[in-house]
């Protein structure tokens, strides 16, 4: 089965990106497929790669985009939530005039279409959030 | 391209998180995409729709308008749970958008008939 994946919570506050990422891992190991990962609302906060937790607690932020890297997965944050929180990737900075980037390694910045895309190609679109 | 049925489902109050504000905005997108597009309110979800929104004391842009530009792109069936709106002692005459009132019941019967259901 084709799956997508929508991630509406940031990390650590909320058990939403931790949840979405064990069945995204889980879909994997049946043998489905994941179209696509989306981040929304606070969900783009997973995308920073300046996250740095202490030592003995997981990387929410390092474990997806290991996962993007492992599985090939597409992982596209929100432009416009992108742009509300300081979410910043090359094109974004020179377009909004801004001194840095922090889009984590596996993350790519488009829009909202991208979603709806992913809601019309996949058999489930599975949504984790509040 | 293939058109699925898109429900929104709207929980939250119209202000105090942005989840009201940013489902709008992805449900625009999906009506620009030629999807079968609808909107249900419940619980707290459907203060939403009441009239008279007033933002100017929490400095927060009021939103109100942009429902009314929903018809514009073909979103109009928006539909209310009736419990919601008993609960918070609210009828259709204080509500800013022609609805369909459903019982809890029917909403769900509504939502199982959906491709795709996104909640916020």
């Amino acid at each position: 089965m084709k799956f997508a994946i929508l991630v509406n919570e940031g990390p650590y506050t909320h058990q939403a990106s931790d949840t979405a990422f064990n069945f995204a891992k889980a879909v994997l190991a049946q043998g489905h497929e994941i179209f696509r990962v989306f981040f929304y609302h606070d969900g783009v906060n997973n995308a920073t790669r300046l996250t740095t937790p202490p030592q003995d607690d997981r990387n929410i932020v390092d474990r997806w985009s290991k996962l993007a890297k492992t599985s090939e997965l597409d992982m596209v944050v929100c432009v416009a939530a992108a742009q509300r929180r300081g979410i910043v990737d090359d094109g974004e900075m020179k377009r909004n005039g801004k001194d840095a980037t922090n889009l984590a390694p596996g993350f790519r910045i488009s829009g909202l279409g991208q979603l709806v895309e992913a809601g019309i190609q996949a058999d489930r679109l599975v949504v984790f959030g509040d | 391209m293939t058109t699925k049925q898109f429900m929104f489902i709207n929980r939250k109050a119209p202000y105090g998180t942005i989840y009201a504000w940013e489902s709008l905005e992805v449900v625009l997108i999906a009506a620009a995409f030629e999807q079968d597009v609808s909107m249900a309110f419940l619980d707290d979800g459907v203060y939403q729709l009441k009239k008279g929104h007033q933002t100017k004391g929490i400095e927060v842009k009021a939103f109100e308008k942009t429902f009314g530009a929903l018809e514009d792109y073909d979103v109009t069936k928006i539909y209310v749970d009736q419990e919601s709106l008993t609960e918070r002692g609210l009828t259709t005459d204080d509500l800013a958008l022609p609805v369909e009132v459903f019982t809890r019941a029917e909403l769900g019967k509504l939502m199982e008939k959906q491709d795709v259901l996104l909640s916020f």
